[in-house]
């Protein structure tokens, strides 16, 4: 019962705090999952949010697999619930009565004042996501040399050309296997 | 897959039709009458609420890597035009607007939109559904798998593209959303209480907010200007529904 109610806690306050998108409340999310409530190891996280970004649909579909580990399947179903819910309930209610502010300066103002926010917290959350899985001082300097150049090469292809990224995630995958199998 | 049986019909079928009068509102705004593009403006398309969920189903099972806003356009727009590009434009400046994930909020609007609470509720099921149960997938042969040495490797490499998707994303869109120079004193703070201090997101939200809001505030000028447009937007609206429901009540004579 704890646990369930820590899961909502923790999920239900960063449904309404991601701003301009999920990966706003990412370096939050590890933070709590991680640190506060060591719900999972820092390998885990990064593994489990990039399995994530294979799977189709909203890319924070894998707080489902951090509510099963804690509290198994209620835990799953209630973590979707309460990252979803909330925020959901919000643009539904917004854009009910959205025609009164539509074109209004104040949200114009709203919005690119959130801007530098966003992207703010999505850099905090390359940095959280990258101390772990792409320059980890626990690996060893060869490790390290592959992970920085798989991340780097996949952010120069992806600013470069359209691919989808789920691919690339997957051709990550194939390169560590060959390269770090034997390490 | 539950999709997959109905892939052909969803690819094949038509648009929906669209009423007489969301075709006289697409006419007067495009001839400039309606300056504002507003979701709610003219009845919604005809959408079963099956149908509803089993388009956004789809959209959820098939929407990989990310940007499923683009499958979102493509689909509601594109091949049911159940949505003109305004309407879904609308749409995702409110869902960019609101906290949460773009996607979901997108599909709760468009939702809500076409068939109320309950079209809300199955657009957002049908969005989450496949992703979680694929995640959750995932999530047990990881559980089972993760100390194997190869899956171990290969998890490594998943997770640096993973860190490299999410890196390109940001710098792309930093780059289209930075436009002056102050707002760098809004994200680097911003990074350095989130990400370095380990601040609460919460109060991050409510030290940075309103100074960066404040920087963008708009002048005298823009908001004297946007109340003025904002009457005449709305005298407009009356008229126009006035004269809808007349025309309306004069063809209901006609049939009986």
């Amino acid at each position: 019962m704890n646990k369930l109610s820590g899961l909502i806690n923790v999920f239900a306050l960063l449904s309404i705090l991601a701003v301009g998108g999920g990966t706003a409340v990412l370096p939050q999310m590890k933070h709590e999952v991680v640190s506060q409530h060591r719900w999972l190891s820092a390998n885990q996280f990064a593994d489990i949010y990039s399995l994530g970004q294979i799977a189709p649909g909203p890319n924070m579909n894998m707080v489902t697999v951090i509510g099963y580990r804690v509290a198994g399947l209620p835990g799953a179903l209630l973590v979707l619930l309460a990252f979803y819910l909330p925020s959901c309930t919000l643009a539904f209610a917004v854009s009910k009565i959205w025609d009164h502010f539509e074109g209004s300066p104040w949200r114009d103002a709203v919005q690119r004042g959130m801007a530098p926010i966003t992207v703010g917290l999505m850099l905090a959350g390359v940095y959280a996501l990258g101390r772990t899985a792409t320059f980890n001082l626990d690996h060893s300097t060869r490790h390290n040399l592959t992970t920085v150049m798989i991340t780097l090469i996949v952010a120069l292809i992806l600013l470069r050309w359209r691919i989808n990224p789920a691919l690339l995630i997957l051709v990550g995958g194939a390169v560590g296997w060959f390269t770090l199998r034997l390490v | 897959m539950i999709y997959l049986s109905f892939t052909g019909k969803l690819h094949y079928r038509a648009g929906a039709r669209r009423t007489r009068s969301a075709r006289a509102c697409d006419r007067r705004k495009s001839r400039g009458e309606f300056k504002l593009s507003k979701i709610q403006l003219g009845p919604p398309a005809a959408v079963s609420l099956g149908r509803l969920f089993k388009v956004f189903l789809y959209i959820g099972a098939t929407s990989f890597g990310g940007g499923v806003v683009a499958y979102l356009r493509d689909h509601l727009v594109k091949r049911r035009q159940w949505l003109n590009d305004d309407q879904f434009l609308a749409a995702l400046e409110i869902g960019e607007t609101v906290p949460g994930l773009i996607s979901t909020n997108v599909s709760v609007i468009v939702g809500g939109r076409l068939r109320g609470v309950r079209g809300s509720i199955a657009a957002a099921i049908g969005m989450t559904l496949p992703g979680a149960i694929a995640v959750f997938i995932l999530g047990l042969l990881y559980a089972r798998f993760r100390s194997n040495l190869e899956v171990k490797a290969m998890l490594t490499g998943v997770s640096a593209a993973a860190v490299g998707l999410i890196l390109a994303v940001t710098l792309q869109i930093g780059h289209r959303e930075i436009s002056k120079w102050l707002d760098l004193a809004i994200l680097i703070p911003t990074f350095i209480l989130v990400g370095m201090l380990h601040i609460s997101l919460l109060a991050t939200l409510v030290m940075i907010a309103p100074i960066a809001i404040w920087i963008h505030r708009p002048d005298r000028a823009a908001l004297t200007d946007y109340h003025a447009r904002q009457a005449a937007y709305h005298a407009q609206l009356a008229a126009h529904h006035t004269a809808a429901a007349t025309a309306s009540g004069s063809q209901i004579e006609r049939a009986s």
